[in-house]
């Protein structure tokens, strides 16, 4: 019945279907784009180095000669793919270990809490630097794994103390004596009361994985050269984004609407889940 | 006598275009009390907010307030505190709201008399002593230098009342002044206020929704609906002939202590919402006198008979018949059920305590903490409950009625005696039998808001205990669930929020019903809920249980409620049973004395009995149940005990009472060992046309 209900709210809400049509374009744009492209992503114009957009390159060129909208494009498959990915997993886990560790309290609490601080006093940025060249030759999907795993610790502690507050309602209580399993309790009466402010983290961390990214790249981990991402061309174009805009307009623009549009669908989803709003 | 207030066509318009007052008049003049009844929603609080100039900057007033002839609204800031601060005073709900916590009860009531007498410190300090001495405090001297907090409930509303008669104002504006207290409190409060009133001989308005204070207290009676007075008179009047429909129904729909039997009659429906009222009497949706005429136009409050003013266009009609409120609201039937004609003793029990203790470690130190004395939350209570019974469980807060409830839902070993639900005894339970116990024990809860997961459609709250429980298909149960307690089948898409009060007591009902329960526990299931929506609960209820046969327990601060619902009610007091037996014994020959003081507290809707009420008054708060008195637990109370020879005193203080069964009745014990029966509710014949 929730499901139902909450699909036909969100199907009737309007940011949601802007902002999913938003998507499904920029995911056409990037896997279909590059086949109107003259260019492949890997190709190098030697006749047109730094060339600002023009009928042949549609984007532009980079200082050697590639053309900006086959690499942004190219950048944009593994951008959509890492952001997504890691704002799902890192959310995923806050709202997992912060609502188990609110809700059962006691040793379960102390354990886990005791994880997230370790985790948030260590050095990331330290660990991501020796795991990652050990993951060298292994799919980069690990490297997704690595950026969810320091992105989830505060949020969790934040899911923690709301969840402390929502298992002393009565509808938790409620369901206690109803004999329904804790765990059944957590997904259903806890989680979803706290699903306004899940939305707000998992939009925030898409962005913040497909930056957090680019800074890891531009030190030499996860996405390496010759192969590129979002993150990675606009680390590169911001350098020189007042004299050859063009490299640096493109990718960051194909990343703000990227955003936005997540933006919306996470306001809509989160209309749709809250029965206070009339949409 | 010229009036102290005069209000004239008051209206407050709140953003957005929420009338939440549209035109109310009242003239209050020395010494007399104007009780403002109303549901929630129907202005009343607002009504004197706009009056006292409380009301925040973006609501927009208009008529007129006059105090001894001067016109209050639109008045500056400085010349409203200084006309205002010392001729009328208000008292709130909340007295915890009316004091610096900071600053000693005594040097506030002091702060309070100078800024309106001149006076030195010492003598506005020695003033705010017999204030407090005047308000019943006990040793008022050593009680002035406590602080707020050091108070307790009624204490604090007490020193309320001193500070608000601290500058001998003309007017008190009392709103809900008892409803947060429990009902001893409450009639030393009420108490209270009339020897404040003889003291000051100022006017009172009296805001509540409690029927029972008003007909105690007040000279004339406003009836408020949707923002506007729908009818206003002297209270025997409003009380033995009302002529508004709204009125009766509210009057007919209370439960009484006096036992008036037969189903409760309610009114259909909710209040309407300020921001979409109906275009003619705003009371149309609801009105079982209802014509075409009502719908056009919204009746003007007129004049019929000395000071008695009226909304309705068939009011003539219904004073020229005569029509009483069983003539105009259709009486339910609830149908009789048949396990109640076997004897009690023929009976299966299906819960069953004997002797259950609950105590709780009292803990102090934030770090390290440390035991410094137990709680003794429920201490050895023992009763019994047979099929298609329903016990009530009755006492005021702290007595340990709550951590009951919650030892028997919980279905684990109890520290101390015995659990036993539907002869299953709870310490022998093994994981799987008592989930499968948990389904013919279900709970309803007492805010209807709580107890429902507000991002749940109803449909799979009604739903929840059919899954957990492992049944498949479940939608065509929830329509026939939503159905037996009233509501609709598309109502199951729709979230919590979007239904009132009543409603959602309702699906909680429902959902308590899911799993076709024997017994069921109900705590507080109706004291949320407005005076007209209460009654369809408890006639629900009622009929639920005689339809499917469910026993209940039921706990109830509101012994009216109880008296209406329960086939045997036990009293409780700090964790003990005081007095345990049928409705009719419990209630009409009371033995214990707490049980007399508790019945004889209660406010009757009914001021001719009101006035001729003597009342037993009890002296100070509940003792903590950290430390409860040696002995007859409410010895410290107890005004039989003050009456006692110093011999037979003896035994109260040294010796625990234990309920024994009184000598001439069946179902009937007192834990007193002085315990006789008096008789402390006026017997009622006739309701209506006295
Ligand atoms: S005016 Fe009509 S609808 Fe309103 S209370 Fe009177 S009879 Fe009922
Ligand atoms: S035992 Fe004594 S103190 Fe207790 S209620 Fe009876 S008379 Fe009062």
């Amino acid at each position: 019945m929730r499901s139902k209900v909450v699909l036909a709210r969100l199907v009737r809400n309007r940011q949601a279907r802007y902002g999913s049509i938003a998507l499904l374009l920029l995911v056409l744009l990037a896997y279909v784009g590059p086949f109107f492209g003259q260019y492949e992503w890997t190709d190098k114009d030697f006749m047109a180095f730094l060339s600002p957009p023009s009928a042949d390159h549609w984007w532009g060129t980079t200082t050697i000669g590639q053309d900006m909208y086959a690499i942004t494009l190219r950048g944009m498959q593994k951008s959509i793919i890492i952001g997504l990915l890691t704002a799902l997993i890192a959310t995923t886990l806050a709202a997992i270990v912060g609502a188990f560790a609110g809700y059962f309290g006691g040793w379960v609490d102390r354990v886990l809490m005791w994880g997230v601080d370790l985790l948030l006093v260590l050095p990331s940025f330290l660990i991501i630097a020796i795991v990652s060249p050990r993951l060298k030759n292994a799919s980069w999907l690990w490297f997704v794994v690595l950026l969810a795993v320091f992105a989830w610790m505060i949020t969790s502690r934040v899911v923690r103390s709301m969840t402390l507050s929502l298992r002393e309602r009565e509808y938790v209580q409620a369901a206690r004596y109803m004999g329904i399993p804790q765990w059944k309790i957590i997904f259903r009466h806890v989680v979803p009361n706290l699903s306004s402010l899940l939305i707000i983290d998992a939009t925030l961390n898409v962005s913040g994985a497909v930056i957090g990214e680019a800074a890891l790249s531009f030190f030499g981990f996860g996405i390496q050269p010759p192969d590129v991402s979002l993150g990675t061309l606009i680390a590169e174009g911001a350098r020189n984004a007042t004299g050859y805009p063009w490299l640096f307009v493109f990718p960051s623009g194909m990343l703000v609407a990227l955003v936005l549009s997540i933006n919306l669908i996470g306001d809509g989803l989160r209309d749709a889940l809250d029965p206070g709003s009339n949409t | 006598m010229s009036p102290i207030l005069e209000v004239n066509d008051l209206t407050v318009t709140f953003p957005g275009g929420i009338q939440a007052v549209r035109g109310v008049s009242y003239q209050v003049s020395r010494g007399e009390v104007l009780g403002i009844v109303g549901e929630s929603g129907s202005g009343k609080s607002v009504t004197s907010l706009a009056v006292m100039g409380l009301l925040p900057k973006n609501a927009v007033i208009s008529g007129s307030v006059r105090l001894h002839g001067r016109e209050l609204l639109g008045m500056d800031e400085d010349e409203l505190v200084r006309v205002r601060g010392k001729a009328i005073s208000m008292i709130f709900q909340d007295p915890l709201s009316a004091f610096t916590p900071v600053y000693t009860i005594g040097d506030q009531l002091a702060e309070a008399v100078r800024i309106h007498q001149k006076v030195g410190k010492d003598k506005a300090f020695k003033r705010a002593i017999e204030l407090l001495d005047l308000v019943g405090i006990p040793h008022p001297t050593v009680r002035a230098k406590a602080f707020p907090h050091e108070f307790s409930g009624g204490m604090r509303q007490r020193a309320m009342i001193a500070m608000a008669i601290a500058n001998d104002p003309d007017l008190l504006i009392c709103d809900e002044p008892t409803t947060a207290l429990d009902v001893t409190i409450q009639a030393q409060i009420l108490d209270v206020l009339k020897t404040a009133q003889r003291e000051t001989g100022a006017g009172i308005v009296m805001i509540t929704h409690d029927l029972g204070v008003i007909a105690g207290m007040a000279d004339r009676v406003l009836v408020m609906y949707a923002g506007r007075p729908v009818e206003e008179g002297r209270v025997d009047d409003i009380y033995y002939r009302p002529r508004m429909p709204y009125t009766m129904g509210l009057l007919a729909s209370i439960p009484r202590v006096d036992g008036a039997e037969g189903p409760l009659v309610p009114i259909e429906g909710a209040p309407p919402s300020p921001k979409n009222l109906p275009p003619g009497c705003p009371f149309a949706p609801r009105c079982p006198m209802r014509i075409d005429a009502c719908e056009q136009e919204e009746p003007p409050l007129v004049t019929i008979g000395d000071g008695r003013h009226v909304a309705c266009i068939r009011s003539r009609e219904i004073e020229h018949k005569n029509l009483s409120s069983t003539d105009v609201y259709p009486v339910p039937v609830i149908p009789p059920s048949d396990i109640q004609r076997v004897p009690r003793e023929q009976r299966a029990k299906v819960l069953e305590l004997d002797n259950l203790v609950r105590h709780y470690p009292l803990m102090k130190g934030a770090v390290f903490k440390r035991r410094v004395g137990t709680v003794h939350a429920v201490d050895g209570i023992s009763f019994d409950i047979v099929e298609g019974e329903t016990l009530a469980l009755v006492g005021e807060s702290g007595c340990g009625k709550t951590t009951t409830l919650q030892q028997i839902m919980q279905l684990e070993p109890p520290q101390d005696g015995r659990i036993v639900v539907l002869g299953k005894d709870s310490a022998k339970l093994d994981k799987a039998s008592r989930k499968a116990l948990r389904r013919d024990l279900q709970i309803v809860f007492q805010d209807p808001m709580a107890a429902l997961d507000p991002r749940m459609p109803v449909g799979d709250i009604v739903a929840e205990p059919l899954r957990a429980h492992g049944q498949k298909n479940v939608s065509a149960k929830v329509v026939e669930l939503l159905e037996l307690v009233g509501l609709a089948a598309e109502h199951a898409e729709r979230y919590p929020q979007h239904f009132s009060g009543g409603q959602r007591q309702r699906i909680g009902i429902a959902r308590a019903l899911a799993l076709e329960p024997k017994v069921l526990v109900l705590d507080e299931p109706v004291s949320a809920l407005d005076v007209s929506i209460q009654a369809g609960v408890i006639n629900l209820l009622e009929e639920l249980k005689n339809r499917l046969g469910l026993s209940y327990l039921f706990v109830a601060h509101d012994l009216a409620v109880v008296r209406h619902l329960a086939d045997r009610v036990a009293v409780m007091y700090l964790g003990r049973i005081a007095e345990i037996g049928t409705v009719e014994n419990v209630y009409d020959r009371p033995a214990h004395p707490y049980t007399q003081a508790l019945l004889s507290a209660i406010p009757l809707p009914d001021p001719e009995m009101e006035r001729t009420r003597k009342r037993i008054i009890l002296e100070g708060d509940l003792p903590s149940p950290a430390d409860p008195p040696s002995g007859c637990r409410f010895r410290t109370r107890c005004p039989k005990f003050a009456r006692l020879s110093e011999h037979e005193r003896r035994r109260c203080v040294e010796e625990e009472p234990v309920v024994i069964k009184l000598a001439n009745a069946v179902d009937h014990g007192a834990a007193c060992h002085y315990a006789e029966e008096i008789e402390v509710i006026p017997a009622s014949d006739d309701l209506e046309e006295k």
